[in-house]
């Protein structure tokens, strides 16, 4: 098939010139198996693998808010509590994560301090900021940098991975130190909030559709009333 | 985008047709409520985690400690029972540096470790009289002990206890109070014995506000202070107590521990201990069993008494003895200058305790009319006198005893004065001193010298005298002698003549003896005449008859 012009691909296309898109030609791709099907509806099936169809994620928005604001919740606690606590002879020791930075950095390990803050505290953070900035801007369907926008989603999927580091530290020491009376390391309250705080970034990060940031103010509602329309024949359908 | 609009419009036509609006808006709400509450659980986790941590905070206190050896802020537990109630959040120095402040975040639970009463102290390892303690913390670092008070009151802040307090509020028994002359060898922690089985410590003691003695509480532990009697006695019972009397030597000690850092015990006299005493009763300490199982002395009476003679050996405490059993001691003695009689007198101040000698009598109240004065005044006119006596001659001590001595020159009591005055004689040794040095004043003032002119004058004479003797003995004897001679001579003689005339051979004694026959003879012839005259007493009439026949 011949692609018409407007279709051939540039190098250096301006990010702000009208770009035709599935939506924009009636048609409709396949999430799984990439089949693209005209004048299909939200939430047909795929007549290949029967995957639902849907132009862009469904609910992408409100369920993206709804981990990031969770996310946020759980960002407090974690940094608060005690992520680990060492009972040795010498007594116990409630270690935060910012508690643990501190030691590495004043007993000289500069560099574990670092990787430390990073990971465990910069790493989480900078992920909800990102995430706030690209629904923020989303809902709002600004143009404003869209091109950086995509370059911050894709840094946001692939480290947010990594930031579970102080979760497998502490699952790790807490299996090997469990020697009764001299030494015994437990986690605390503020790992399994740190680790909400990973699975809940990774979970916006996931139920957004970065597609919307493309998308201009018109088409989101369009797509929305679509959205809207096809659910309410889904939910008839059900019963009948 | 118009474009955008376009494609969507066309599908629609063959769908069904367009559903009411209304179902619309429900599934609208319903959908976003779903994912809404991973956020909703999200915020109620971490209020959960919040609250609980807030609400576990209990009240913050500051303590002040005189040092902060071994604590840590952040990391020193305050613990009740080894339970940690909290944590020392911050050390801080007082503004004057004398001392430090703790402040401590306490667990909810441990409100009531707020009461005002509540102590404060640090573990340390402790090594004192009561033993090791603390040495947990040796590994663990410091930590600070508490022991809730009672009081309704709350404080905020608080004076850490420098010790760890001996008794605390959750240990069963009672305190009670002991008044001493001194603390002795006791210390915090010394043990209480009852029949030598450790039933509880000094807690603490003080100097009285008059600094006349000390105070001492003993905490006697739960089980045994129902042994605590309203008649037990305490007593030191620390180091030895060597005795060497009449019976032998005895030696008596309690526990080996108790010789090194002292104690006490207590027992009632005869275990007859009465009602049981109560918290905070106050008790005598007495320095050893001996003096706490005495009798009590009764009011004592203070005399005074005027020693004219030397006072050595005479110490303070020196028994009063009233034929051999100790009724006082001596307080004090002194010198004093009597202006009125120009010479120094020695007063000496004796307390006495007249029960001992009631009790010893075995009678009381027979003579309660009489006042204590009053009895004294009569005995004294009976003739009781101090006197002081030698009681050892080794080392020279002497005691005051007092006896009747009725031949005493009559002395008045005077019972207005305060102390009395109890009229004294001298000692019977010094009076055999005084009674010598009267004779020899008296054979000083013989005057000898006369006696030997005299003398000499006498010998003369006599030696005239035996002179004029001899010379007549001489004259007698060349004047009498030869005639004495002679008339021995003469008595030789008479009686050389007296003998021949008496021998047998002499005529004369032959002629005695034909004279003597001669008698016989005629005595016979006397005695036929006689009888012939007896038979025939006519015959002297007419004759033998013979004759005529």
């Amino acid at each position: 098939m011949k692609l018409p012009a407007f279709l051939e691909r540039h190098e250096h296309h301006d990010e702000d010139a009208p770009v035709p898109t599935a939506a924009s030609l009636g048609l409709m791709a396949c999430p799984h198996c990439a089949a693209v099907w005209k004048d299909a509806e939200e939430g047909d099936a795929c007549g290949r693998c029967g995957t639902h169809l849907h132009t862009r994620k469904r609910q992408s928005l409100n369920r993206t808010w709804a981990f990031l604001i969770a996310a946020c919740m759980m960002y407090i606690p974690a940094n608060l509590l005690p992520v680990m606590i060492t009972r040795t002879l010498f007594g116990a020791q409630y270690d935060t994560i910012l508690s643990g930075v501190i030691y590495f950095w004043v007993s000289g390990a500069y560099g574990l301090a670092a990787i430390v803050f990073i990971a465990s505290f910069l790493v989480p953070l900078f992920k909800l900021a990102v995430l706030f900035l690209l629904v923020v801007l989303a809902q709002r369907g600004s143009t404003w940098r869209r091109r950086e926008r995509a370059k911050l989603y894709h840094i946001i999927e692939v480290i947010g991975r990594w930031s579970m580091l102080d979760v497998f530290v502490v699952s790790l020491l807490t299996g090997l130190v469990q020697i009764q009376g001299f030494a015994v390391i437990t986690a605390g309250v503020g790992i399994a909030a740190f680790g909400s705080v990973v699975v809940l970034t990774m979970l916006a990060s996931l139920s957004f559709d970065p597609k919307l940031t493309w998308d201009s103010r018109e088409a989101q509602a369009t797509l929305q009333e679509n959205e809207v329309a096809q659910g309410h024949e889904n939910r008839d359908e059900k019963p009948a | 985008m118009s474009e955008e609009d376009q494609p969507q419009d066309k599908p629609a036509p063959s769908a069904q047709p367009p559903l009411p609006k209304p179902r619309v808006v429900r599934r609208r709400e319903w959908l976003p409520s779903l994912i809404w509450l991973i956020p909703i659980v999200a915020a109620l986790v971490g209020i959960t985690l919040v609250a609980r941590i807030l609400l576990e905070r209990g009240p913050e206190v500051v303590l002040t400690f005189k040092t902060a050896e071994g604590l840590e802020a952040g990391k020193t537990a305050v613990k009740y029972k080894d339970v940690q109630i909290g944590l020392v959040t911050h050390l801080r120095l007082a503004r004057d540096r004398s001392h430090v402040r703790v402040l401590v975040q306490f667990n909810k639970e441990a409100e009531s470790f707020t009461a005002s009463d509540s102590r404060f102290w640090v573990v340390r390892p402790r090594l004192d009289t009561s033993g090791i303690s603390g040495l947990n913390t040796l590994l663990s670092g410091a930590y600070i002990g508490a022991d809730a008070g009672v009081s309704k009151d709350t404080a905020g802040e608080f004076t850490g206890l420098e010790t760890p307090p001996i008794v605390t509020r959750d240990d069963s028994g009672k305190q009670f109070l002991l008044r001493a002359n001194d603390v002795g060898s006791l210390d915090v922690g010394s043990p209480v014995y009852f029949r030598r089985v450790k039933v509880g410590q000094v807690a603490a003691y003080e100097l009285d506000g008059d600094g006349r003695g000390v105070t001492m509480r003993v905490f006697v532990n739960s089980p045994y202070d129902k042994f605590v009697g309203m008649n037990t006695r305490f007593w030191q019972a620390s180091g030895i107590d060597a005795q060497l009397s009449a019976s032998g030597f005895t030696l008596r000690t309690q526990s080996l521990a108790t010789i090194l850092l002292g104690g006490i015990a207590f027992q009632a006299p005869d275990d007859a201990m009465g009602p049981v005493a109560k918290e905070n009763a106050a008790f005598t300490l007495a320095q050893d069993e001996a003096a706490a199982m005495k009798e009590p002395d009764g009011p004592s009476q203070t005399l005074l008494m005027y020693f004219n003679q030397s006072l050595r050996g005479l110490t303070p405490g020196a028994p009063v003895d009233f034929r051999g059993v100790v009724i006082g001691e001596v307080k004090s003695i002194g010198v004093e200058f009597d202006r009125a009689e120009r010479e120094f007198r020695m007063p000496v101040l004796v307390q006495v305790y007249p029960d001992r000698l009631r009790r010893r009598a075995g009678e009381s109240g027979v003579e309660s009319r009489a006042t204590q004065q009053e009895r004294l005044r009569f005995l004294a006119e009976k003739g009781l006198r101090a006197q002081l006596r030698n009681g050892n001659l080794l080392t020279g001590q002497v005691y005051v005893a007092l006896d009747f001595f009725p031949k005493a020159p009559p002395a008045k009591i005077d019972l207005n004065k305060s102390p009395i005055e109890l009229p004294t004689v001298a000692n019977s040794l010094d009076e055999i001193q005084s009674q010598v040095q009267e004779i020899a004043t008296k054979l000083n003032k013989v005057p000898y010298e006369q006696i030997a002119g005299d003398l000499r004058t006498t010998l003369a004479t006599l030696n005239k005298t035996l002179t004029a003797t001899e010379q007549t003995v001489t004259r007698i004897n060349s004047d009498v002698t030869p005639e004495l001679a002679a008339a021995m001579k003469d008595v030789r003689k008479t009686v050389n003549s007296a003998e021949r005339t008496l021998a047998d051979d002499s005529p004369l004694q032959q002629d005695m003896r034909q004279t003597l026959q001669e008698l016989t003879r005629a005595a016979g012839s006397v005695r036929v005449l006689t009888d012939y005259l007896e038979r025939h007493p006519e015959s002297l009439l007419r004759g033998k008859p013979d004759d005529k026949k």
